[in-house]
């Protein structure tokens, strides 16, 4: 009963802080502050291209000033805040069944194996459908057209690795980490360290890239400011976590899985419905609309509008933002192996019994996720036909709020009941879909540290029971706590990259050194560790000099080159508008506080061309793998092979597998 | 349970496990191989061949669009594929080899 108390107490405080801070700030959201956190890979790049050419644009179009777009979403506060709070008694209910019968570590790191292949296949999709994938997609449909659904293919094409290379085997193989299916292939706790570091650092990119988008998201949604959101969502999520275990996690991502399918298929009914469920209609509107063909007009750079040039049929087109085809199989690469190596996706095959019901679950999630993308991306079309893109980039330059504000609009429009209850509901889904992604990652890195680091490299597996339950407990808080703060810490951070690393990091040492070790005889420790650490650092470090960092005497060109086009348009004698003076103002700061910057790594431009890093580090990520297995290993591990093969193979010895 | 008295060595060479890990094998890579050509022929496409992306096929819908829709299409195939031949070839075989395994075991 205490521990309902406190989540509920921590739940009713966030609440409170919540409205507090809505009452202070009559909802005003700066769309300033809200970049485009949440849409780690694409989002946040073309947001500095616009933001360079926008000042540049009036200039030479100085008769055409567009009304300004209203900056932010009308929402009814009462609403807002009981929905989200239902969420949360919602979810604390669950987290509150989970807890009570979370007795052992197998129930806490994988619900005892008692995840059905559908409840499974439900929570995968909840464990991968991120608010990256609704709220960013949907925005990078609506302002670039037909690069998010071309971007969508990515994500759902990993999920082929998923299911034919890592469900089954580390179902058949493995208990709670990597770290246990690495060490049937070696005694070396070398490797179980490596394994666990590797975890928790991949975990960590990409959970601040996830908390920082949280942040940024409730800011946006509901007004609280930054640190209060992170901090609220933070403790709400160590709560979930650290009493509700896999079994409450995993209740918690079907609950957001089957609400994030429910707003999905409503908008995208009732979006459809307008048209007679017809696709051509549908497109052809979305083409014919002026402000969609201005807006493609403006990205495209043109300053005057080309005769015979279809801008709307353009928007159709690819290409908008997805422009260097090697930079797009690099990302493609990092997709189709990294997601199969993310440990928080890799967790969920631990929860089922057998290797059957691992395969159903990746099947049920790829139905989920394949059709909620289709579903989103038309929900990205719609709101460039009915927000427009330019309204859509007034209130957040990202386009997160594309998905929410066409809600509105479908449900009747701002200032109706249902308008605002439809748009207070997707708003809540995105929030629990939120705690769904992050509750999977604290508990993937939680396993790291607790059953892998301690238990398994500190205490040789001795601890008993109820001793490795409270570490469980304790790693999962500190790493909460942890979040909480790099959230704080990285609110003014460009984390676009980060997300970026976390895929291409996995692709490139998780990956290869799971695949050897499930595959390859002659693989052993030294293969391992050198795979693990080479690959994962070498992926940083071609991050670190991509274009994926500041550059700030890029900015300052950049800036440079306004402020060279407003004075000379000022010395040609022509006035101008007070936004032109601001942009020039702006332009001048920004030249004097970058041109002698350089980037995180002192550098002045990036050495390495690309912004996905895979395409070079995976395969040094192989290669190091087999040459560390050549030069530091020995052969006498390669007697461990057989029997992992087969166990992998046929599940023999698996938990569960009994009753076959 | 823990299969320190098995010999797994001796396991891996029976005829039965060889037959159901060469066949998995040939199997997984082919579809894997086939699925990676499909998914890496949009990006290339998109970026080396525009004019065939912006081909119109149905009103203002172009060749891209389908060529997405398509590919979500062929990776529903193969998990679906993937499923029914697990189910109905690679199980029985599986459930063979683990009859071998557990007379070895009880040795």
């Amino acid at each position: 009963m205490r521990r309902f108390l406190t989540t509920l107490c921590i739940g009713a405080s966030l609440c409170l802080t919540a409205g507090a801070a809505t009452a202070g700030n009559a909802t005003q959201v700066s769309p300033a502050a809200a970049v485009a956190a949440t849409v780690p890979a694409v989002a946040s790049r073309p947001a500095p291209a616009i933001a360079a050419s926008a000042p540049a644009l009036p200039a030479a179009t100085p008769a055409r000033e567009p009304a300004p777009a209203a900056k932010e979403v009308k929402t009814n506060k009462a609403i807002t805040m009981s929905m989200f709070l239902a969420m949360i008694l919602l979810t604390g209910a669950i987290v509150y069944r989970a807890a009570k019968s979370t007795k052992t570590t197998a129930d806490y790191y994988t619900a005892g194996g008692g995840i059905s292949g559908m409840q499974n296949g439900w929570a995968i999709a909840g464990d991968y459908l991120s608010a990256a994938t609704f709220l960013g997609i949907a925005g990078i449909t609506s302002i670039f057209g037909a690069d998010g659904f071309m971007y969508t293919v990515g994500p759902f094409f990993s999920f082929v690795t998923i299911l034919l290379v890592v469900a089954e085997p580390c179902r058949n193989a493995g208990k709670y980490t990597l770290g246990d299916i690495l060490s049937l292939r070696t005694p070396s706790k070398l490797v179980r360290g490596a394994a666990a570091v590797s975890a928790v650092v991949v975990s960590t990119f990409y959970l601040i890239g996830q908390m920082v988008g949280a942040g940024k998201l409730m800011q946006l949604l509901l007004g609280i400011p930054y640190n209060s959101a992170i901090v609220g969502v933070g403790a709400l999520l160590v709560v979930y976590v650290t009493f509700g275990g896999m079994k409450g996690t995993t209740w918690v991502q079907i609950v957001k899985a089957v609400l994030l399918m429910l707003c999905g298929v409503t908008m995208t009914v009732l979006l459809l419905v307008k048209f007679g469920f017809n696709l051509v209609a549908f497109y052809d509107a979305v083409a014919a609309s002026a402000p969609v063909q201005d807006h493609v007009r403006s990205l495209l750079k043109h300053a005057a509008p080309q005769p015979g040039y279809d801008y709307g049929q353009r928007f159709l087109e690819s290409g908008l933002l997805l422009k260097d085809p090697v930079d797009q199989v690099s990302l493609g690469l990092a997709f189709a192996l990294g997601a199969a190596g993310l440990p928080h996706i890799m967790m969920r095959f631990f929860t089922v019994p057998d290797a059957r019901s691992a395969r159903k679950s990746v099947v049920i999630s790829m139905v989920l996720i394949g059709s909620f993308m289709i579903m989103v991306t038309m929900i990205g079309f719609g709101a460039a036909l009915y927000i427009t893109p330019q309204q859509v980039m007034a209130v957040d330059r990202g386009g997160n709020m594309a998905a929410p504000m066409l809600s509105q609009f479908l449900g009747g429009g701002a200032g109706t009941i249902l308008g605002d209850l439809f748009l207070a509901f997707v708003c809540a889904v995105a929030f629990s879909t939120i705690i769904a992604v992050v509750s999977g990652l604290i508990l993937a890195s939680s396993a790291a540290v607790a059953h892998d680091l301690y238990v398994n490299v500190l205490k040789d597996g001795k601890p008993n029971q109820r001793e490795q339950m409270k570490v469980a407990r304790v790693s999962a808080f500190v790493i909460g706590a942890v979040a909480i703060a790099l959230g704080i810490a990285c609110e003014k951070q460009n984390i676009a990259h980060l997300v970026v690393l976390a895929f291409a990091v996995v692709a490139s040492s998780n990956f290869p050194v799971l695949l050897f070790a499930l595959f390859w005889k002659r693989f052993n420790a030294g293969g391992i560790v050198t795979g693990l650490t080479v690959g994962g650092l070498f992926a940083i470090g071609v991050v670190m000099v991509s274009p994926n960092m500041t550059y700030p005497k890029k900015i300052a060109a950049d800036a440079r080159k306004v402020v060279l086009a407003l004075e000379k348009k000022q010395a040609d004698g022509a006035l101008l508008a007070v936004r032109e003076l601001k942009a020039l103002n702006k332009a001048r700061l920004d030249y004097a506080a970058n041109k002698d910057g350089r980037s995180l790594v002192g550098l002045d431009a990036p050495l390495f061309p690309l912004k996905n890093p895979a395409i070079l580090s995976v395969p040094v990520g192989f290669l190091s793998a087999i040459l560390g297995t050549f030069l530091f290993g020995t052969r006498r591990e390669e007697k461990m092979f057989d029997e992992l093969y087969i166990r992998q193979n046929t599940g023999y010895g698996a938990t569960g597998t009994i009753d076959h | 349970m823990d299969g320190k008295d098995i010999n797994w060595a001796g396991l891996a060479k029976n005829p039965k496990f060889v037959e159901l890990h060469t066949k998995k094998k040939t199997f997984l890579v082919t579809l894997w191989c086939f699925g990676s050509v499909a998914f890496y022929l949009l990006p290339i496409c998109a970026g080396y061949y525009p004019e065939l992306m912006k081909m119109k096929i149905l009103g203002r819908l172009n060749f891209g669009y389908f060529f997405c829709l398509l590919e979500f299409a062929v990776i529903w195939v193969i998990a679906l594929y993937y499923a029914y031949r697990s189910n109905n070839f690679f199980d029985p075989l599986t459930r063979d080899v683990i009859d071998v395994i557990e007379k070895e075991a009880q040795k």
